[in-house]
Formats: structure tokens, sequence, C-alpha cells
């Protein structure tokens, strides 16, 4: 299925967060939107999903305006996949997976025996059977975040959207949860995620959305739009691209150099990890 | 891996024998206390008395007891068991689906205020010498004035909307509490206050067959509906825009829970008088034994609180010379029982 936003205005209220940002998805591709915190991804994801009424603009799905879309039919087309969090009751992980079908459900109806298979069928495609009656709220954040990827594939959906799915993970996570969104790219699925490190858009993405202060302020393949210039607009961290050839192909990396935004520029000469902004510090 | 059986429960229910179990034990529980309850209390019954009695109403048998006998039975406890058994339901199945809806666990059904609105009706009525159901009618309906006001305050609030209920319901129920007081206050000290006092305080001491007949209305029409979407009501416990996200239309569902909570426990209060801590602890109890998926859990409630609360009668009606007022008991009981179900339950189900 192919998405598509066209002059989407997004806000709260009179209030706009993002103007006017127009991009398009083609099935089996995978968008990663690239900017700082509170430059108005999430606020574009919730208006992508119906939960916010755009203030602008239209979005379609393969040519049909989805605004006027009652929630459930929504909910059928494009799943959505939010960070890794706590449920307020100790669910099973196969209860979790399965309100996954609830857009498939009558109002008055409870999972069905095939419900249960596509749910089961889900929960093996992230290799978690072994955490199917495991409690929800007592398995590691690494394990929650592949339990709502399986409820969002539960729901049987052609777009995926993730509000970064990686954040709060640890390194082994991060690539194992971004190798399945790329399975499922491959697999044709339209994927919109969000995140925070350029290498994820190197790797993963084949289209790239910067966002900055709630602009588009660049749109294309990930080795055009993602330059040291473009990283230092948005981030205010001056950054070294460096290519690596890892079997045959070439693979881009980001050393970020100093950043901007402290007062004492400081200057990382063998910097390891990019250094995060200092408002990306703070406890979530 | 019982507990986890359980929570999977729509997978393994034919097989699994522990499920089974656990059923029985639920659908046994009120049926039980339903019999031992008719043989307790000040004019003893006994078990083949009973049988007797109740053979009789479908059987041409001898009346070979006295007719004292039928009407301790049927006027006097039956209305009083039955009335026992729809409270404790109400209560305890407006608790569960209120915890889900606020993803909060500590919540009861009077959060949005209707036992608050209930009372202050009640005692509006006993300070104008209305009659028992008028009494009855005007607890009813200022319950359901109290939600249906918070209701309306936390709509004109924008942003976090389950927020906005809660404080709106606090903020009503304070309203209606002050109100109480004013009544009380104003009220006959040696004929009206202690009228108000005493239905404040719960009790289901002068329950008749009337009382049933009209309180079972509203009861029926706020449970019903809850156990037909009770699955959603784990959806909603995720969250506002998850739930939205994953195709549910939250303000609908929220909206159907508010109306039926509301209705039953508007209808319980008015016939009981405000009995405490049973819709807080029985989910908790339930959702101990029965893990936390609503499929189950709600029936779950439903039947566990119409046995606690029988039960808890039954001692009301037993433990003294003279009655001991039912809601003292429930907090009495509850409050300790909490405590050690915090303690010892399972790490997780909180």
């Amino acid at each position: 299925m192919k998405l598509e936003l066209s002059n989407l205005s997004c806000g709260y209220g009179p209030r706009s967060v993002v103007r006017d940002v127009s991009v398009s998805v083609e099935q089996g591709e995978v968008l990663c939107l690239l900017g700082p915190n509170g430059s108005g991804k999430t606020t574009l994801f919730k208006t992508i999903l119906g939960l916010l009424k755009p203030l602008r603009g239209s979005i379609f799905l393969d040519g049909q305006d989805i605004t006027v879309w009652s929630r459930r039919k929504i909910a059928k087309a494009m799943g959505y996949i939010p960070q890794a969090h706590n449920a307020p009751f100790p669910y099973a992980v196969l209860d979790v997976v399965l309100m996954g079908r609830t857009s498939h459900l009558g109002a008055f109806a409870s999972p069905s025996r095939a419900d249960v298979g596509v749910a089961l069928d889900a929960i093996a495609t992230l290799g978690i059977s072994h955490l199917r009656d495991r409690a929800y709220t007592e398995i590691s954040g690494g394990e929650r975040q592949l339990v709502l990827i399986a409820r969002a594939l539960a729901q049987q959906p052609q777009i995926l959207v993730m509000d970064e799915p990686t954040s709060n993970l640890d390194f082994g996570n991060q690539l194992l949860v971004l190798s399945h969104v790329q399975q499922m790219a491959r697999r044709g699925l339209t994927i919109v995620m969000a995140s925070h490190f350029p290498d994820h858009a190197f790797l993963y993405a084949s289209k790239v959305l910067l966002v900055n202060r709630g602009v588009a302020a660049g749109i294309g393949p990930p080795m055009e739009v993602v330059t040291e210039e473009s990283i230092r607009d948005l981030y205010g961290v001056d950054v070294k691209l460096l290519s690596a050839f890892v079997d045959g192909s070439e693979v881009r990396v980001c050393v970020p150099l100093r950043c901007h935004k402290t007062d004492t520029a400081r200057s990382v000469p063998h910097a390891m990890i990019p250094i995060p902004e200092p408002d990306q510090v703070t406890v979530r | 891996m019982e507990m986890s059986a359980i929570r999977t429960g729509i997978r393994r229910v034919p097989a699994n024998p522990s499920w089974m179990s656990k059923e029985v034990v639920l659908l046994a529980l009120p049926l039980i206390a339903f019999l031992i309850s008719f043989p307790l209390g000040r004019y003893p019954i006994g078990i083949d008395q009973l049988i007797a009695v109740l053979a009789a109403k479908v059987l041409p048998l001898q009346h070979t007891w006295p007719a004292t006998v039928d009407t301790v039975v049927f006027n006097i406890r039956l209305p009083r068991i039955l009335a026992a058994m729809l409270v404790g339901a109400s209560l305890a199945t407006a608790g569960a689906a209120f915890q889900g809806m606020f993803k909060n666990p500590l919540v009861s059904p009077d959060v949005l205020g209707a036992s608050a609105g209930s009372a202050f009706g009640a005692a509006l009525a006993i300070y104008f010498s209305r009659s028992m159901v008028g009494i009855q009618i005007s607890s009813f309906v200022f319950g359901l004035v109290a939600v249906l006001l918070g209701y309306a305050v936390s709509s004109r609030i924008r942003h976090d909307p389950m927020l906005a209920l809660v404080l709106a319901g606090i903020l009503i129920g304070t309203l209606f509490t002050s109100g109480t007081s004013l009544i009380k206050y104003l009220a006959d000290p040696y004929d009206k206050l202690p009228a108000i006092t005493f239905w404040l305080m719960g009790s289901l001491a002068s329950i008749n067959t009337r009382d049933v007949t009209i309180a079972v209305v509203p009861i029926l029409v706020g449970i019903v509906p809850l156990l037909l979407v009770r699955w959603r009501l784990n959806v909603l416990a995720l969250g506002e825009e998850e739930a939205q996200a994953l195709g549910l239309d939250t303000k609908r569902l929220k909206l159907l829970v508010v109306v039926c909570a509301t209705l039953m426990t508007a209808a319980s209060v008015a016939i009981s008088g405000v009995i405490g801590w049973v819709g807080l602890v029985i989910p908790h109890l339930a959702r101990a034994f029965v893990g936390p998926n609503y499929k189950i859990l709600l029936p779950a409630s439903m039947l566990l609180g119409s046995a606690y609360l029988l039960l808890v009668d039954d001692l009301a009606r037993i433990m003294g010379p003279v009655e001991v007022p039912l809601g003292v008991l429930t907090s009495v009981i509850g409050a300790p029982f909490f405590l050690y179900l915090l303690q010892h339950a399972r790490r997780g189900w909180l």
C-alpha cells in the first residue's frame, strides 16, 4: 500500500506543530523520520494514525483519503508500534498480541481460535514463542518491544508506524528490532518510523524525511539527504560521515565531532558513540 | 504454571483441568453461600425444613412446619440474600470495569461520585420525610446526576480526558458529600439524623421483595452490556491512544462503561446504603485468582462479589445480639484483607 501525505499540517487546536509536509512511501519502503526532540515527529505520527485531525492537507492510502475513515478501518490498514512501555495489569504476552485483533472483531466478540492462530503466527515470526505465557510486565524492555511488534503484525496491516522503536533498548536489541523491521518491509509492508540515530537511517531506511521545527527539511534517499550539513542544521552537532565497506557494500556511519549546543563546545577526538543532545539525556 | 494457563485461558479452555476447576469454584461459591445463608439468623431453620419449604413450592407436600418458616424463608431471608448478591455483584463488577478503564488498580466504583450523589439523594429524601420508595428513587437519581455532572464538567477539559474525569468525579463527589453533611446538620437530631446516619452506614436489614425487584432492573441493564464488551476492556486498559490505534472507539466504550457502572452503583446504593471496599477488594481477589484478562476477570469479579457480600451480610446478621451495619463490616474485613492480598499475592497481579 502506498502512503501519501499531501501538504499536511497538524497540531493541537489552533496551534500547528507540523506545517506543510508532503511525502509518499511506496509499498515495501522504509521511511525514516529524523529530527530533534520536539520537532513534531510524534504529532505527525498521531495525525497519520488518525488520533489527531489534520489541520490542513490530506493523508492518502492508495489514493483514498483516510482522514474520513473510521478508527476500525484505519486500524485494519495501519498498525502502530509505540515505545515499549509497561501495562497496568500483568497480561500474558499472548493476550497482549491478541489485542492486535481488536479491529477484526465485532463489538461483543472476543478472539476466536482463528485469531489465536494469527497471534501465535505473529509471535513465532518475531521468534518469541517461548514468551507466550509470560506476563508482559515481567519481561525485558527489548522483549516487550518485540511483543508490541507482534501485536502490530497480528493486526495484519499494510502499513506500520513506529515511534522510535529502538529508544530504551540496548545495542543488541536495537539491531534485533531493526532487522525485524527490515524483514517486514521485504515482505511488502510499508514502514514509517522515527529514529534518533542517523546510522539507523543509513542501515535500514529507503527514504528519509528530515523534520526540523515542524517543517520538512529534506526528503530523499538517506545517502543524499543525510549529510554532514543537514545533521548539523538538525541537531546542532558537527559530524563526520565515514564510509566503511562490509562484504563489498558501502555502509555509512556517522561520527560526532562537537556539539554546538553546549556552552563550552567540547571536541571529542575518539567518539565511539553519538553524543546525546543535552535534552535527550533527560530521564523519561 | 497454573497462573499462565489461566491468563491464556482462551487457548486452553477445553483441555486444561486447572482452569475448569477454577471455573467450578467460581460458580460454586455463590451457590453454596446462597444455600447456607437460609438457615442462618435469629429464627433458626433446619436444613431439612429448608429443603421441605423449597420443595413445597413445586411439589404438593403437606405443610408439617409452622407458617412462620414460610414467611421467614420467602419474605425475609430470600429478598435479603438476593439483595446482598445483587449489590455485591454490582459493586465488584463496576469496580473491576473502572479499574481497567482508568488503568488504575486502586479505583473503586465511587470514583466518579456515584456513591456520594446517591448518599446525598437518600439524605435529602429522609430529611423531607419521603417514603422508602421515595428515598430509593431520590438516591438512585442523584447518583446518576452526580456522575452526569462530572462527565459534563470533564468533557469541557481538553487534555487528558481520563484524568479530567477522575478530577471532576472527585470534585462533584466532594460537593455532594458536603451537601450530605449540611443536611445532617439541619436534620432533627432525635429522628431524622439517626435515620440518615444509619442509612449512610449501609445495611440490608430492612430489605423486602419490592426493593429487590426495583433494583434488579437497572443492575441488569448495567451488568449485561459490560459482560458483552468485557474483552474490549483489556484494550481500553492499554490507554486511550494505543486503544484507538488498535481500532477501538474509546469514547463510545468509555461512555458505555461509565453509564453501566453508574447504573449498577446507584441502584445498589439506593437499596443498601453506602457499602465500601467491595468494589476495590473483590476485583483484586479475582485478579489474583484468575489473572488480569477481563474475558474471565469480569465474570469472576461478579461471582466472587456476590458470594463475598452475602457471606459478610450473614456475619452482620448473626454476629451479635444487634445487627452490625454491613458497611462497617465490609470495611473492617475489607481493609485488612486487602493488606493481606498485597503482601501475599504473587508478584505482578497488582
